[in-house]
């Protein structure tokens, strides 16, 4: 098994499958119909995207394993989500928050996965780009909503701008994995995204009448499967079917 | 945040090119934008749609069910208003 691959198909997957169980965890408790829908849509989206990096991921692990294994069946510390994504749905400016800075990145990301060498990923990110563009529009568009709208809104989308920031570094930290795809021209150099990213959200976030942190102190970690404490509650409910009642299926 | 702030839209969506764009439904939005987008995440993610028109609800006019009486009842024994008195040659399709 080409072990740097497989690392480097899960360290992107590990990002959509977290954020897009904790996108799930609003069905049906959005503010309103209409984007309760559409975070439930969002959600949706992520987990398409996530199937075909698992379906890959399972051909190159060539153990036996499948799709679900790998997605459901791991344990905490081998997940290699970013701590962003696991961040909680404090309230639907965290949502947006959270949303918005992983969807500034997950765009700029796929658009250079489209230039991979390896032809299954240039087509994923070339299938995902779409969704992913409306995902930014949406969440973009929901920054510049809350920070422009009343004395309120704009408290709780800085709040929560403020409190995420601190994860938004570690999207352009170098895994070993990634340096060996870079190398072979599979992988995206991540570092290279990082000023046109946070020149990108600055904008945004100036737009919306919001202040860009300045804070130096960034959490990293989760890449190398250290995360916070939310990730193992967040396993509990992704995990609970599978773990108790093994192979069920639908 | 509660939607009862939010003005009610009404949803058109041109399901393929050639076909005229038909009420889908309403919902509720803060502004147009946001109704285009409302619209397509609650019209179109089963993909039903090309095209999508939002109009504010506020801004149709519609009659008045009291006046059904003189505005629609005159129509209902004007049989001859209805082409169906021709004979429609046999080649002639999708009459």
């Amino acid at each position: 098994m080409n072990s740097n691959l497989y690392n480097y198909i899960l360290g992107i997957a590990d990002n959509s499958l977290i954020l897009g169980q904790r996108l799930g965890e609003l069905c049906g408790h959005g503010p309103t119909l209409e984007t309760d829908i559409a975070g439930t849509n969002i959600s949706l989206d992520l987990f398409g995207q996530v199937r075909s990096y698992f379906q890959y991921a399972a051909k190159i692990a060539g153990d036996g394993r499948t799709e679900d294994d790998i997605a459901m069946l791991r344990k905490e510390r081998e997940y290699k989500n970013v701590l962003l994504v696991e961040q909680p749905n404090t309230n639907f400016a965290y949502t947006i928050g959270r949303q918005f800075l992983f969807d500034a990145y997950h765009l700029s990301f796929l658009k250079e996965l489209q230039k991979s060498a390896d032809l299954t990923l240039s087509a994923i990110a070339n299938k995902s780009i779409k969704e992913v563009s409306y995902h930014e529009r949406f969440s973009s568009d929901w920054v510049k909503r809350l920070g422009d709208g009343t004395d309120e809104s704009k408290a709780k989308m800085q709040e929560a701008i403020n409190d995420l920031w601190m994860y938004t570094d570690e999207l352009f930290h170098q895994t070993d994995a990634d340096k060996v795809m870079v190398e072979e021209s599979v992988g995206v150099d991540v570092t290279k995204l990082k000023d046109d990213y946070y020149n990108y959200v600055s904008e945004v976030l100036e737009e919306a009448g919001l202040i860009v942190p300045e804070s130096k102190y960034f959490h990293k970690g989760g890449k190398q499967g250290i995360h916070t404490e939310h990730l193992g509650y967040l396993l509990a409910d992704l995990q609970y079917m599978q773990r108790t009642y093994p192979n069920m299926e639908w | 945040m509660s939607s009862k702030n939010w003005p009610l839209w009404e949803i058109f969506v041109r399901s393929k090119n050639g076909l005229e764009h038909r009420h889908f439904g309403s919902l509720h939005a803060a502004d147009a934008e946001m109704a285009l987008e409302n619209a397509r995440d609650v019209y179109t993610r089963r993909n039903e749609g090309v095209s999508i028109w939002v109009v504010e609800s506020k801004h149709i006019t519609a009659s008045n069910p009291e006046n059904n009486g003189e505005l629609f009842e005159p129509a209902q024994d004007k049989v001859y208003r209805h082409p169906t008195f021709y004979d429609v040659p046999d080649d002639v399709k999708h009459m």
